[in-house]
């Protein structure tokens, strides 16, 4: 007998994807995206890809901020790092795609490290503060430190290459991208429903207990900021890879502001809020600069002012959910669903 | 099993506290025997709290040991006692708000899990056959506290009766020797006390739990306490069997004035 949702065992009951419709669901998702870029053309792909390397940023920054609670404004300089540590190790070490892109992530996590041991004391503001303070650093060093980093010029990131083939066009980079975007989500969907991430939540919502409970604070608090940054250094190591230069305009202090907005748009502490926020995000100056093609005779502002622009649109997006949708779009998603499954029955 | 050579499993000596010019214990003793339900009753502010705090090392006293199966309390960080197999609850529920009943009971297993970031990130396997024997024990104890039918809620939106069964849940999740029960039935109404108070029991004699109960409502005590002791402005005023704290005079004169001590709940709806 099959009814509702009564699960036979627990193995059953643990399962990611538990009915036979959202594995169908599933399976339709997964022929959609490897038809996707050849029916999408190379812009629509350009900005799906760049919105699935900030899913990855935005995971990373959900561990820390959505899931430990330790809010940070320091992502974007994580992601410089994983930037410059996989641009230097290709061009100047040549190291091939496969080793450089997790050693620039094992570095960026190390840098996490290193912000995340002196930050345990720190709570809240502090935390903003000192995160903060590490942007500036960073990005001091990017551009002075010009023997390594070449410093404002900035430097190329030689293409990916495998089996001859350099991976250098919007499609190839899509079948790079995607199954590590996937990979990571579910990486980090697993880390959350096992013990590491329960103690990350519970961090989140009663440290004291916690304690109590036998989860040792400042353990999981590093650990949380290694993972997430991890994962800053992946998505910094395949923009970097994606763009092919790199200077410091492309990881301005906003940058962190851009991954804080993903989390709280897409929704803190989820897996699939990251993908949403990363998309919303990504797409919204695309759309804003679609907006001044269009308009931009009548409004010149939109081009002149595009940056200002940008981040008005994202803090009034920001505001916008605080207020009115604070679970963000993923608690939205969720309502949906919850409205479909008891239709007509919706009381 | 370390005995130690007084017969007692928790050992708290000569232990005081001070919070600034606030003096919460002073020169504290008492004696737990393994398998025994004690109560520690006083008034508001009297300290029992505190005794707790010391114990779980959320607190550091300024003298003072505390002994449990003969390891040094003191030395240990707040996050390490647990594994010495000493569990508690919380006078104002300190649960995971946002998490499920199943996964604070889950969390209540930490220290017995034994599952990093890359078992756990990938998950089948060792993480997966991990979290299957672990919710074997969890959904024991949701059974046992007959909590089935919230098992999959989240905790926040709980009447708070039922929030301070979760947190009993996850006290025995942990697989404790000793559960310290910071007021478990303050705020319940005559059916939760009763239920609690028999869980009590069940957790001390099925389980072989030894319990340290702080509470007011005096009828809960005196019906399940094996011994008692009564703090008073940070100072212990006696110590024996129910019979014995309630006929103690030092005791009555604490009391005096406060509503608690006869004017337990059952008295009043008997
Ligand atoms: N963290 C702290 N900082 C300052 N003073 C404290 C702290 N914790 C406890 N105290 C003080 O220590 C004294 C004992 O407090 P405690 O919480 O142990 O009392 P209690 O016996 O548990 O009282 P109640 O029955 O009201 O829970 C009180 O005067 C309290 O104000
Ligand atoms: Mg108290």
């Amino acid at each position: 007998m099959t009814s509702g949702d009564f699960k036979t065992s627990y193995k059953a009951d643990t399962a990611i994807f538990q009915t036979i419709w959202i594995k169908l669901w599933m399976a339709g998702l997964v022929v959609f995206m490897i038809f996707f870029p050849f029916w999408a053309g190379p812009y629509l792909t350009y900005v799906v890809n760049l919105a699935a390397i900030a899913t990855i940023g935005a995971l990373g920054l959900n561990i820390l901020t959505g899931f430990t609670g330790q809010i940070s404004l320091g992502h974007g300089a994580f992601i410089a790092i994983g930037a410059y540590s996989t641009a230097i190790l290709t061009a100047d070490a040549g190291f091939p795609f496969w080793l450089a892109l997790p050693v620039a992530a094992l570095i960026t996590a190390t840098s996490g490290l290193i912000v995340g041991v002196p930050s345990l004391r720190l709570k809240g503001l502090y935390l903003v503060m000192s995160t903060l303070a590490f942007s500036f650093i960073v990005q001091y060093v990017i551009i002075k430190w010009e023997g390594l980093t070449r410093g404002s010029t900035g430097m190329g990131v030689p293409s990916p290459k495998f089996f001859g083939h350099a991976i250098d066009n919007d499609r190839a980079f899509y079948f790079l991208i995607m199954p590590i975007v996937v990979m990571a989500m579910l990486f980090a969907r697993n880390l959350i429903r096992t013990k590491v991430g329960r103690a990350w939540v519970a961090i989140r919502d009663r440290d004291i207990s916690a304690e109590v409970m036998g989860v040792n604070l400042a353990r999981y608090k590093v650990t949380s900021f290694f993972v997430s940054s991890f994962y800053a250094g992946l998505a910094g190591g395949l923009y970097a890879y994606y763009i092919t230069d790199i200077s410091p305009e492309h990881f301005p202090i906003t940058l962190s502001i851009d991954y804080l907005a993903m989390i709280i748009i897409g929704g803190m502490g989820s897996i699939l809020g990251s993908v949403f926020g990363a998309m919303f995000v990504t797409m919204l100056p695309e759309g804003i600069r679609i907006a001044a093609d269009v308009f931009g005779t009548s409004y010149p502002v939109l081009v002149d002012r595009f940056f200002e622009v940008k981040v008005m649109a994202f803090g009034l997006a920001i505001i916008l959910f605080l207020i009115f949708e604070p679970t963000g779009i993923y608690g939205r998603w969720i309502k949906t669903k919850i409205y479909y499954k008891s239709w007509p029955f919706t009381y | 099993m370390h005995q130690q050579s007084n017969g007692y499993q928790l050992e708290i000596k000569n232990l005081s506290m001070r919070f600034g010019g606030i003096v919460a214990l002073d020169n504290v003793s008492l004696g737990i025997k393994k398998g025994e339900i004690f109560s520690i009753i006083g008034p508001n502010g009297a300290g029992k709290t505190t005794v707790f705090n010391c114990i779980s090392r959320v607190y550091t006293p300024q003298r003072g040991e505390i002994t449990f199966e003969g390891h040094n309390i003191l030395k240990l960080k707040a996050h390490q006692v647990s594994g010495l197999g000493i569990a508690r609850t919380f006078q104002n529920v300190e649960l995971f708000k946002n998490m499920t009943v199943l996964d604070n009971l889950m969390l209540g297993r930490h220290h017995i899990i034994n599952c990093g970031v890359i078992a756990g990130g990938i998950y089948l396997g060792k993480a997966q056959r991990l979290e299957i024997e672990h919710r074997k024990r969890a959904e024991w104890i949701i059974d046992f506290l007959e909590m089935e039918a919230v098992r999959k809620q989240v905790v926040r939106n709980l009447p708070f009766g039922t929030q301070k069964r979760v947190e009993l849940g996850r006290a025995l999740a942990m697989d404790p020797k000793l559960i310290l029960l910071d007021e478990p039935v303050s705020g319940m109404n005559l059916e939760e006390t009763e239920d609690i108070a028999r869980f009590i029991l069940d957790i001390n004699e099925e389980l072989g739990i030894t319990c340290i109960i702080v509470e007011h409502d005096m009828g809960v005590v005196m019906d399940i306490s094996d011994r008692v002791a009564a703090i008073d402005f940070g100072e212990k005023i006696a110590e024996g069997t129910a019979g014995e704290i309630q006929k103690d005079t030092e005791v009555i004169k604490a009391y005096l004035g406060s509503e608690d001590l006869v004017v337990g709940r059952r008295v009043e709806e008997d």
